[in-house]
């Protein structure tokens, strides 16, 4: 292991430029796959945040029961969906609206009668915030004799779901893309590694050492290339995080964990791509 | 030790680079194998250590079949052999000491014995004070030494030597046989191909001579068949 080492770490040594641009060149391919992955963990937070308002309004009939209203509530709040149940009556409504809608402030100033109806406004728990769910809750809503009509914006709901899909599938298909792109590019510093070296190693076989042996070093040295590289590029990807934050918007970094994922997985690439490299060259070597 | 029979290698754009081959080397023995450039020395060097599989025949050697060997054998076989070249093949960024120790890393010695034995076989072929040198500080016979304190580190049965005199000027490939010579003297088998005929009757040893890739001449059979006839020559 001793002698493993100290032969991968020749290779720098010996290539620094090779090992430099290899290193390099790792290290951009892992921060493009970085940018994207601070993309999808946006994306996730703001998802998140919208679904949060994903609610379902049921609008009440005028002149609704008010005891019936509150057993109505209860029962609702009793649903294993639903995180909360508000009654927002018709003042509560207007005044809500004039705070929010202030461009139709003076025609709500002028209104004679209120026009807005009471309503209950639910809220799902997490994981009950697709569609499915919420058509479910709409409908036992509609069930309340007093109900008037339930809102919740089956398209919003579903665009938020199809959203979550295409973010998930871009980013398996892009990140499958750059870890390929990684293990090409690996793969042929390899190569140029072991032909620069093709002398050495033919001296190791005539010596005496097994393919093993030889492999080795090359598969270490893939995966500190790598491993190089992922630190490389979370350092990347946290100056433009820095500086998107600053001059775009306010945004969120990876988790340490998703960041040492990212270098793991650096890793993984390197010593995929040297251990795909190295037996096909050493036979021609 | 080493047993060719009826040996044939066809090179792989068609032609023979060995037609029939049959010969014996035995422990201890030292060989010389001459013939001209392209007779097919190299050839046979390299059945020896398993670079190359004969077409058809039968190779032997340190109780391999080169014919049958598992590709993962093939290391094994080469760590009973040492074998050195006309170009020496020394690592040009170490030094004469880490270039023999290198020999032995690979294969995996355990690294407290290392410097005792490469120190022993730098003084067996006459470079112990050069051990810190480089490659390009040393003249071509002493790159020779060090390659040959390489091949030996491993306590080989057989020294295989490829035209080890064919870069080097008169004093130095004297200086080179003699060693060869002083090694086979211990007990190591030695074969040496060479086109140096001036070498080949310095010495009494045994001579088995290529042309064209067919064996024309063994001293040893004539030796035999002279015995055997009561005859000289």
């Amino acid at each position: 292991m001793n002698l493993t080492f100290r032969e991968a770490m020749l290779t720098f040594k010996r290539a620094p430029l090779l090992s430099v641009l290899s290193v390099t060149t790792i290290a951009f391919s892992l921060f493009v796959l970085g940018l994207f992955g601070l993309v999808v963990v946006n994306l996730q937070d703001a998802l998140h945040g919208v679904e949060e308002r994903v609610e379902v309004v049921a609008y009440l009939l005028p002149g609704a029961p008010i005891e019936a209203t509150a057993q109505a509530l209860k029962d609702i709040e009793a649903f294993p969906e639903v995180q909360s149940a508000t009654y927002v009556s018709e003042d509560d409504a207007l005044a809500r609206a004039r705070a929010e809608l202030v461009e139709l402030r003076d025609v709500m100033q002028e209104l004679e009668r209120n026009p807005l109806p009471a309503s209950i406004e639910v809220k799902l728990k997490p994981g009950f915030r697709d569609t499915d769910h919420v058509s479910a809750v709409a409908e036992r809503l509609r069930g309340f004799g007093f109900v008037d009509d339930v809102r919740f914006g089956r398209d919003w709901v579903e665009k938020l779901d199809r959203l979550r899909g295409l973010a998930a599938a871009v980013g398996i298909v892009v990140g499958a893309a750059f870890a390929v792109v990684a293990i090409i590019i690996i793969g042929t510093t390899i190569r140029m590694a072991v032909l620069q070296r093709s002398r050495e190693i033919a001296i190791m076989r005539l010596v005496g050492a097994t393919d093993g042996f030889i492999r080795r070093p090359f598969l270490l040295q893939g995966a500190i290339k790598g491993l190089l590289g992922g630190g490389v590029a979370i350092g990347l990807s946290f100056a433009a995080y820095l500086l998107i934050n600053r001059y775009l918007l306010q945004s969120a970094f990876f988790t340490q964990e998703q960041a040492a994922a990212i270098v793991a997985f650096g890793a993984v690439i390197g010593l995929v791509g040297s251990a795909m490299s190295v037996g096909r060259h050493l036979k021609r070597v | 030790m080493i047993k060719f029979t009826n040996v044939f290698k066809a090179f792989p754009k068609g032609g023979l680079a060995l037609k029939d081959v049959s010969f014996h080397v035995a422990k201890g023995e030292f060989a010389f194998l001459t013939g001209h450039s392209g007779a097919g020395k190299s050839t046979v060097m390299k059945l020896i250590y398993a670079e190359e599989r004969p077409t058809s025949g039968d190779v032997r050697v340190s109780g391999y079949n080169v014919n049958e060997m598992r590709p993962r054998e093939v290391p094994l076989l080469r760590r009973k052999l040492g074998i050195v070249f006309q170009d020496f093949r020394l690592l040009e960024d170490r030094t004469a000491e880490e270039n023999v120790a290198f020999a032995l890393e690979v294969t995996g010695a355990r690294s407290s014995t290392i410097p005792a034995r490469v120190m022993r076989v730098l003084t067996q072929v006459g470079l112990a004070a050069k051990a810190q040198a480089y490659p390009r500080e040393l003249s071509g016979g002493e790159q020779q030494r060090v390659a040959i304190a390489r091949a030996l580190v491993n306590e080989p049965t057989v020294l295989l030597a490829d035209e080890p005199t064919g870069n080097l000027d008169e004093r130095a490939t004297r200086g080179v046989f003699q060693l060869l010579r002083d090694i086979n003297a211990s007990g190591t088998a030695v074969v040496m191909a060479t086109h140096d005929l001036d070498l080949v009757r310095q010495a009494p040893y045994r001579v088995i001579e290529l042309q064209e890739g067919a064996l024309v001449y063994d001293s040893s059979v004539d030796e035999a068949r002279d015995q055997a006839t009561g005859g000289g020559p």
